[in-house]
């Protein structure tokens, strides 16, 4: 699937919900179900240091694309990363580059990406991106 | 708490009758920043409305009548604290800028290497960094007294640091995390017994305690105009007229000058000494209505309410097995720091925001307490005398939640 593919499942999925606990309980799943973070990469070298939560963010580049991998303290964070590393990981540095976001917005949590939350997201997005910049750089 | 006229105060109060997420708002993170009484917000536009102008320079009426307010809301804060003399109140930016002006002018006047500066480990961020940055500039050191695990002062900790090359003693009145009232009195008479002047950071006590300078006898004490329901960008710095006579000025400019003269220039008096700059006369009209409707509900009864409200919220909190209160001295104001069983703060304060409660969750610019617990964050609820019970039992609703949703 393409980067606008995963982003318009991940919208449809979110429109199921009623309440908007409903919303809390999925990015709890979300979080919990997150691949475990190898703890060589759950240093100080790998974090995002936001005043609320932290983020570590790990990648890899493999046959022309990028795999990243993750963990935060945070349950809510962690399961916004398990949704931005759908959209983002497997995926070439140019698509990356190019990526609009513009599901964080549609499906409500934009809140989340203030700068007032200071929960390292906004940082982890611009991480994932400079990654990319740096992969392409690269090769 | 049926005698305190909880109702009739919130009438005074705007912005505690709106709806965020279709809920009613509960404000709980008042160690924060407080609300403002329409008494308050009418004092700064009638500022604007009828008496703004610069002040202390002008022969026209408006000046002279912005002056004598401004004049007088000084004598009313000297009132206020006991202070000695009005000469000993500096208008200031609040308690960052007030610490941080002893921090610079103390600091160039009697700091040298070697010497010692004691704060403790409870302290915000704003009365540690100012010492810090002082003491590494003059080659000094900072030594912070360590506090026991129910968030008291360690006093005999205290005692034995105290030593002959300490040159000051920086202490908090009351913790902005853990809600601990520490015996300053006694650290104060303590230090004073070794000729070692001591300030107090009386952000978190003002609006609940008061603070009397006289019986304090403290050297230095700070506090903020918007955490005792004045505007932002006020404070007060309040300082032994010898101290203030001995250090020299923060910032230089216009009113702290007598002459100025392309060789040199001579300073003024004291208070104006450190008041560099057209002052905030706007925020010190609002300190002015915000001290009269304070001394108009009384400290007394202000203590007494809040004390109910704080003692209901741990009982309440207390019924949860798996929530951990952070801070439990027997001396506290209403500010409860908790844990929800593993939840990270940050998950509890989302659905808590949710439910249109404002708590606070992070590490409350108190980063040194927080890894002396070894926990990352808290949830905060801070209480003021315009919260009530039910609003305490729409916060345990909001934690029923989030244990659903998280547990």
């Amino acid at each position: 699937m393409t980067i606008a593919e995963v982003q318009e499942q991940i919208v449809s999925e979110f429109l199921l919900f009623e309440e908007w606990e409903d919303k809390y309980i999925y990015l709890n799943e979300m979080g919990r179900s997150l691949p475990l973070l190898e703890e060589k990469y759950r240093t100080d070298q790998y974090v995002i240091t936001g005043c609320q939560s932290k983020v570590w963010l790990h990648a890899e580049y493999r046959d022309g694309k990028i795999f990243f991998s993750a963990d935060s303290d945070a349950i809510i964070t962690k399961g916004i990363v398990n949704l931005l590393i759908r959209v983002l990981s497997g995926h070439t540095p140019d698509e990356i580059l190019n990526a609009d976001m513009d599901f964080i917005e549609k499906i409500g949590l934009r809140e989340h990406l203030s700068p007032t939350r200071s929960n390292g997201l906004t940082s982890m997005i611009k991480q994932m991106k400079l990654y990319a910049l740096a992969f392409k750089t690269k090769s | 708490m049926a005698s305190f006229p909880v109702d009739k105060i919130r009438d005074d109060f705007p912005i505690l009758h709106q709806t965020v997420y279709g809920r009613p708002l509960i404000y709980f993170d008042n160690a924060a920043s407080t609300q403002k009484p329409v008494q308050v917000i009418r004092a700064i536009s009638g500022y604007y409305e009828t008496d703004n102008c610069n002040i202390h320079r002008g022969v026209h009426f408006l000046s002279q009548r912005a002056t004598e307010t401004y004049e007088e809301t000084r004598k009313m804060v000297q009132r206020f604290i006991h202070a000695a003399s009005s000469n000993e109140i500096i208008f200031t930016k609040g308690t960052t800028e007030s610490i941080n002006l002893v921090a610079s002018s103390f600091g160039k006047q009697y700091i040298s290497p070697g010497d010692e500066v004691l704060i403790s480990i409870m302290e915000h961020h704003a009365n540690i960094v100012p010492w810090q940055q002082m003491c590494l500039e003059r080659g000094a050191r900072l030594q912070f007294i360590p506090i026991h695990d129910n968030g008291e002062l360690n006093m005999e900790a205290y005692r034995s640091m105290v030593k002959e090359k300490t040159k000051l003693v920086a202490i908090t009145h009351v913790s902005n995390v853990l809600g601990t009232i520490n015996p300053v009195k006694e650290i104060i008479a303590y230090a004073h017994s070794f000729g070692i002047p001591v300030l107090v950071d009386g952000a978190q006590s003002v609006s609940h305690l008061g603070a009397d300078m006289q019986d304090l006898d403290c050297d230095f004490f700070c506090f903020s105009g918007h955490k005792m329901y004045a505007p932002m960008g006020i404070g007060v710095l309040y300082g032994k007229e010898k101290f203030l006579e001995a250090i020299p000025p923060y910032q230089t400019g216009g009113e702290m000058i007598k002459e100025v003269h392309t060789d040199g220039t001579t300073f003024n008096e004291l208070p104006f000494k450190f008041e560099a700059g057209t002052p905030n006369v706007e925020g010190v009209y609002g300190l002015n209505a915000a001290i009269r409707y304070v001394e108009n509900l009384g400290l007394e009864n202000i203590r007494k309410y809040e004390n109910e409200i704080l003692e209901y919220a741990t009982a309440k909190l207390s019924e949860f097995d798996d929530i951990r209160i952070i801070g439990t001295a027997k001396e506290k104001t209403s500010v409860i720091s908790f844990l929800i069983g593993t939840i990270h703060p940050y998950d509890a304060g989302v659905i808590i925001d949710k439910m249109g409660i404002a708590v606070r969750t992070g590490h409350h610019c108190a980063m040194p307490l927080l890894e002396r617990y070894r926990i990352p964050a808290t949830v905060r609820a801070s209480f003021a005398f315009y919260n009530t019970a039910e609003e305490v039992d729409s916060l345990m609703e909001a934690i029923r939640k989030v244990k659903k949703i998280f547990g």
